[in-house]
């Protein structure tokens, strides 16, 4: 059976700019179509709301920090591994799920696609094997470069076009999907136990600043005229004062102009903006810096955002962010998980109570949801909770309930411990703003897949496009008042379509569909100088050959391959 | 107490009738299951050995009469239960008594109500217990008291008695109540503690309370071998269930982190019975 | 002619070397030689050619001798026996790729397995351990390029990991070690004077068994505080002048082995050296690897982590969730308690390593045994069935001891008709399927 009729349902679709219209959409073999003939299966979508599957585009779900985020964490599946009846997998994990809860977990909310925001080159191949076990969903990952030795080498020198090459190789090799930067220049110092918590910090020994490495990324980013922008997690993460480094990273990109084929209009993507958005000079004084930063970010038309949302529940936290994680485990004292790459970059674990009994975290809170009201694009601001770092993404229900009715998130607020407090710290209680379902749909699906490169064929319902498609048991006209009602229908899709293919219905998995890894192939011409570097590097520093590097065919069974032509 | 006001119980007695092959988990077997069902419905509650699942009076006759709520609900088992596991596991109130050795989780996660074996328990039992009282007669295997794998919170209430011997990883973790044990103890007992309180009454072998941060550790017995990170700081007299006498004080873990009372670090204590 | 396969991963030990340089006859049916491994590593490849090899799967009769029988009567059997049982241990993985893992798990969940692997009777200590406290670590990479102060506390490698001081820990002159071994200072801590200790520029001899003690002296004294005159053999003075050494380090490692997780207190010590390792930290860099026997077992640990959030030791048996429990769902227990049916061992010798007890207590039940040798497993199991080897016969992903993931290559075709862990395990499933279908659960 591959043709269907959505009948009825509420559309919305920022790609078409339909607004909750009764539409009817029509799916032909994994396709939106015009039309599709009178033997279509009929899928009654009568008082639901119907938008196309949604893409996740930070989370961390599969690679080594993920993994040794799970099993150093028993505890995490205590009492929460289980099965449902029918054809899905044991299911465990509550901060950091198995694979195959996290591809049926996505798929029950109405996502179709997730981007793994950090993967170390040297480890790519865990990585692709934790997607090729994720069920349902197509996924990508972003290797990371931003205290990668070439990366500082040629950035110091000023060598955009061997920045590009080098970024094209790794791409390839790794199968990966974009230029991720993580703490920039911070990382590499963390292999000394040192950071960068400006961008004016030099790097030891390759004595280049965060700010060059930003900036220079940026440009070969452009040069290659890749799907996604550079995707930035700025230094100084999580620490009071920070906004001020935020807008100084952000700055960067003033000036530069998106190089594309992909329809992409932002040359810089920054990342879990809520933990990069404090000001005060403490943890007592500690404020939201949301307005100065959101300020600044609705201006700029070439930077998008993702929230990274605190759900105030027990978590792990875990990034490149090496130095940041080390100073966490200094406040919590909870065990500390940490990895240095050699030649590339770092990772850290700890786990996190945001107990909403601390006036702190519960600022956090707030940061996390002023982000979103305070922005004035919906398709350049998207929510994430930097899973799991500010919370599991299994809590996105709980964030649209917050962002979508005042009423549900001021009872939050007000009813915390030290609510005075926190409501002095932040701007959150001022603000009336109601995220609308249109909205919604901009910022989990239209919004992200524009910004990934994607948007041709994802994140809209327009004919021609992937049929990746959501049915919610919404009713916009009577759209559900309290918190619970809100988080329930988000969190189980009425119906999933997966390239046309019928992949969760009422909540249940029944199908595992054809999941694709996505991947960008950049053709870049013949760079003598940067082979021969490789080479060098392979021979002399890093620990495995150079023949033993790239992620193997076998790996990624079925991979759509995004090509660019950077030879011009 | 008057006889007058000692609770009334109602109590439903399970007598085994035959033993599992393997191990029969028991998860069930407590007096929240049981409140307010009927013998009939108790006997058709769940128990797996294995991927088997078979049912409570499979395995125990059912007779008597529970409570309507876990507190007014009191459990006795009579027969071999040294196969059965999760005995008054989870429990929040109520009473079980077992004249048996048991297996392993008897009691683990327990934050209420009264549990008594009559004989000896095996490892993992009271484990990260919250409250109530667990009196166990005979001997007990590893990990009493202590927290599930790689989580930091452990015992946090409640009085936890062993009155025969103790084996190793006793009460790891442990932030709070009470644990006691009568006879001896093996190595690694109450390691990285952060509150609570352990009495050991025989030996207590070796690395006791190895990297502590706080809380306190009694041991009457001999210590064959004294951590390092434990420094003598005197003597002092105390009576300690129901033991008057003096002891040698000490304050460790050292090669631990401390927390800090108005800048002034707070360390662990272990006192040694002169 | 012959030919060269270069860039060959060596299936033996953690250290994954994958320099091998192997030559191959022409009909890709005969190893002719090995460059660059270690003499165990050699082996591994040139026994591939020894006479001897078993083809066909062999059935345990009567009377203690075995018949061979077909793949598919050892996999009709293997399946019957797993349908059947109630609880079944399913030990080993730790000698086979990472795909194979993801089969047998798949088999596992549905027939009410437990999954353990050679961690259990390992490094399992250090995987508590680092459940309890995290681990401070870094890939090998780094220890080449940055280290000037290295540890070897516990471990031998000139036994066991035989190239990993000079590719990577002792000799290697790295990015910003360009002198060598002469730009690191090497420490060995051991019960005894080993060959690795000769390597190094100072042994410290620890009285066996007090590890945990010394360690704990090594954080007291870095605090500044109060020392015992001796720890387990060693003066306070030495200990203070140690740590103060190490204080000046740029960057520092410690590798440890069985000398830590299998003396007492096993996964205390290397808690311990964990918290060791962490307080180093709050001076200057530190880090602390375990040197990881087989070639595959971190591999297993990575899949069963993420399939099912543990590294070993995971009970399926209930089939609908997933349970670990050390102590209670690691193999030596379930075998001691006699709490499993059946057993199904793959890519492992527990017959050479487990304790006495737990091999008599499995060989009193039904056993399947998959290796591509006759081993003491196999004597004592009712079915052996042989298999390619990993890593010469046919590719694989397996992880490093730092949790690096390398694809093994296939260097030479398997014997005429042997099937790959892959295919036999895919058969095993097809076949658990069809008799479940037939209500045989």
């Amino acid at each position: 059976m591959s043709e269907f009729i959505i009948k009825n349902g509420h559309v919305f679709d920022p790609v078409q700019g339909i607004k909750g219209d009764k539409k009817d959409i029509a799916v032909k073999d994994g396709k939106i179509v015009d039309k599709v003939g009178s033997g279509a299966k009929v899928i009654d979508a009568k008082d639901k709301t119907v938008m196309a599957g949604a893409l996740e585009i930070h989370a961390h779900v599969a690679g080594p920090k993920v993994n040794a985020g799970r099993w150093y964490r028993p505890e995490d599946k205590h009492f929460d591994s289980h099965k449902t009846a029918g054809i899905t997998r044991i299911e465990g994990g509550k901060s950091i799920p198995t694979v195959f809860k996290t591809g049926y977990e996505y798929a029950r909310m109405g996502f179709t696609f997730a981007m793994e925001a950090a993967m170390p080159p040297l480890y790519a191949r865990h990585v692709h094997e934790e997607i090729h076990d994720t069920p349902i969903i197509d996924e990508a990952a972003l290797p990371v470069f931003g205290n990668n030795w070439f990366i500082l080498e040629y950035l110091k020198n000023q060598e955009i076009e061997n920045t590009a090459a080098y970024i094209a190789w790794i791409l390839r090799q790794t199968k990966g999907y974009g230029v991720k930067c993580v703490n920039p220049g911070g990382t590499e110092a963390w292999a000394w136990g040192l950071n960068c918590l400006t961008i004016h910090d030099p790097v030891p020994y390759f004595d280049i600043t965060p700010g060059e490495i930003i900036k220079g990324l940026i440009e070969a980013n452009e040069y290659l005229g890749l799907p996604h922008s550079m995707h930035l997690h700025q230094n100084d993460l999580g620490n009071p004062g920070n906004y001020k480094t935020t807008l100084d990273s952000l700055k960067l990109a003033e000036g530069i102009k998106p190089k594309n084929n992909f329809g992409r209009e932002q040359v810089l993507h920054s990342t879990h903006l809520q933990f990069h958005s404090y000001k005060g000079t403490n943890w007592g004084d500690f404020e939201s810096g949301a307005k100065e930063v959101m300020d600044y970010v609705n201006r700029q038309k070439n930077l998008t955002i993702d929230t990274g949302n605190v759900t105030l529940d027990e978590t792990t936290t875990m990034t490149a962010d090496g130095p940041f994680e080390h100073h966490l485990h200094g406040l919590n004292h909870l065990k500390w998980f940490n990895v240095d790459v050699e030649l590339e970059t770092a990772a850290g674990i700890v786990p996190f109570i945001y107990d909403p009994s601390n006036a702190v975290f519960c600022c956090q809170w707030a940061v996390g949801l002023e982000i979103p009201l305070y922005a004035k694009d919906p398709m350049r601001c998207f929510i994430t909770t930097d899973h799991p770092n500010a919370g599991p993404f299994t809590r996105y229900p709980r964030v649209y309930s917050w962002l979508m009715s005042k009423k549900v998130r001021d009872e939050l607020l007000n009813g915390f411990k030290k609510a005075d407090k926190v409501i002095g710290a932040t701007n959150l209680a001022n603000m009336d703003r109601e995220i609308t379902l249109y909205e919604l749909a901009a910022m989990t699906r239209a919004g992200p897949a524009k910004a990934l490169g994607l948007a041709k064929d994802y994140g809209g319902l327009a004919p021609g496009m992937n049929a990746d498609i959501a049915i919610y048991n919404i009713n916009p006209d009577k759209f559900p008042s309290t918190g619970p009602e809100i988080e329930k229908a988000f969190a189980q899709v009425a119906c999933l379509f997966k390239d046309g293919k019928i992949c969760v219905e009422d909540g249940k998995v029944v199908d595992m569909g054809h999941k694709k890894t996505f991947w960008v192939d950049a053709k870049v011409n013949e760079n003598k100088q940067v082979m021969h570097d490789i080479k060098e590097k392979f021979l002399r520093y890093y620990s495995i050959n150079e023949n033993n590097y790239p992620v193997p065919e076998s790996y990624a069974p079925h991979q759509h391959i995004i090509a660019v032509d950077a030879t011009q | 107490m008057r006889p007058s006001e000692v609770k009334k119980m109602n109590t439903i007695t399970l007598t085994v009738k035959k033993t599992p092959e393997l191990f029969l988990e028991c998860e069930h077997v407590n007096p929240d299951a049981f409140a307010g069902k009927t013998p009939d419905q108790i006997a058709k509650l769940g128990a797996y050995q294995g991927k088997e699942i078979s049912t409570l009076g499979e395995y125990f006759t059912v007779a008597g009469e529970a409570g309507a709520t876990a507190a007014d609900t009191k459990i006795v088992i009579n027969g071999d239960c040294t196969k059965m596991k999760y005995i008054g596991a989870k429990m929040t109130a109520g009473e079980v008594v077992v004249n048996s050795t048991c297996d392993m989780y008897t009691g683990s996660w327990m934050s209420g109500g009264k549990l008594l074996v009559k004989g000896n328990v095996h490892s993992f039992c009271g484990l990260a217990m919250k409250g109530g009282e667990f009196t166990v007669e005979g001997n007990a295997g590893n990990y009493l008291g202590a927290a599930y794998r790689g989580d930091w919170r452990g015992m946090s209430g409640g009085i936890l008695r062993v009155k025969g011997n103790a084996g190793s990883d006793v009460a790891t973790f442990m932030t709070g109540g009470e644990l006691i044990v009568e006879g001896n103890v093996d190595i690694h007992i109450g390691t990285h503690m952060e509150g609570g309180r352990i009495v050991v009454k025989g030996n207590a072998n070796r690395r006791v309370a190895g990297q502590m941060v706080k809380g306190e550790v009694y041991v009457f017995g001999a210590i064959n071998v004294m951590m390092p990170g434990f420094k003598k700081i005197g003597e002092t007299e105390l009576e300690v269930d129901g033991t008057k006498a003096r002891f040698t004080e000490y304050t460790g873990d050292m090669g631990e982190r401390h927390p800090t009372r108005k800048g002034v670090p707070v360390y662990g204590r272990l006192y040694m019975k002169n | 002619m012959p030919k060269e396969v270069t860039d060959v991963i060596c299936p033996f030990c953690g250290t994954l070397c994958d320099d091998l340089v192997v030559s191959v006859s022409d009909d890709n049916k005969t190893i002719l030689g090995v460059k660059n491994a270690c003499a165990i590593g050699a082996e591994k490849f040139n026994h591939q050619r020894m006479p001897g090899r078993v083809k066909r799967p062999r059935m345990r009769q009567a009377d203690g001798t075995y018949k061979e029988i077909t793949y598919d009567e050892a996999i009709d059997w293997t399946a019957k026996m797993l349908v059947k049982s109630r609880k079944t241990l399913m030990y080993g993985w730790a000698s086979t790729s990472c795909q194979a893992m993801s089969i047998g798990h798949e088999i596992a969940e549905k027939v009410g397995g437990i999954v353990d692997n050679c961690a259990t009777v390992c490094h399992g200590s250090s995987l508590i351990a680092i459940e309890d406290v995290g681990v401070p670590s870094c890939t090998l990479g780094e220890v080449k390029n940055r280290a000037d102060r290295v540890i070897f506390w516990g471990c031998n490698p000139a036994h066991a990991h035989p190239r990993h001081m000079s590719r990577y820990s002792i000799f290697p002159r790295g990015f910003f070690t360009v002198k060598g071994h002469k730009g690191r200072k090497i420490y060995a801590i051991d019960c005894r004077y080993t060959d690795t200790a000769k390597c190094a520029d100072e042994f410290i001899q620890v009285q066996q068994g007090y590890d945990y003690e010394l360690l704990n002296a090594f954080r007291t004294a870095a605090r500044g505080e109060w020392l015992p005159d001796t720890v387990g053999g060693v003066p306070k003075e030495k200990i203070i002048e140690i740590v103060e050494d190490l204080k000046t380090a740029r960057f520092g490692i410690i590798f440890f082995g069985m000398g830590l997780t299998h003396t007492m207190g096993r996964n205390h010590n290397i808690d311990i050296a964990i918290n060791l390792t962490r307080d180093m930290n709050d001076f200057t860099k530190f880090a602390i690897m375990a040197m990881r026997g087989h070639w595959n077992v971190t591999g297993s640990g990575q899949v069963l982590g993420w399939q099912y959030g543990f590294p070993y030791a995971v009970d399926l048996s209930r089939r609908d969730q997933a349970r670990h429990q050390t102590g209670e769902t690691t193999s030596v227990d379930l075998l001691n308690r006699n709490e499993v049916e059946a057993c199904f061992y793959i890519a492992t010798d527990p017959g050479a390593h487990f304790p006495v007890d737990a091999m008599i207590s499995s060989s009193r039940k039904p056993t399947v045994c998959i290796d591509p040798h006759i081993n003491c497993t196999t004597e004592i199991s009712d079915i052996h069935i042989p298999v390619a080897l990993v890593g010469v016969e046919v590719g694989g992903c397996a992880y490093r001891m730092d949790n690096v993931p390398i694809e093994t290559r296939k260097v030479v075709d398997p014997p005429e008709g042997v099937l790959t862990d892959e295919e036999l395990l895919t058969k095993i499933n097809h076949r658990v399927d069809e008799l479940l279908a037939k209500g045989g659960a």
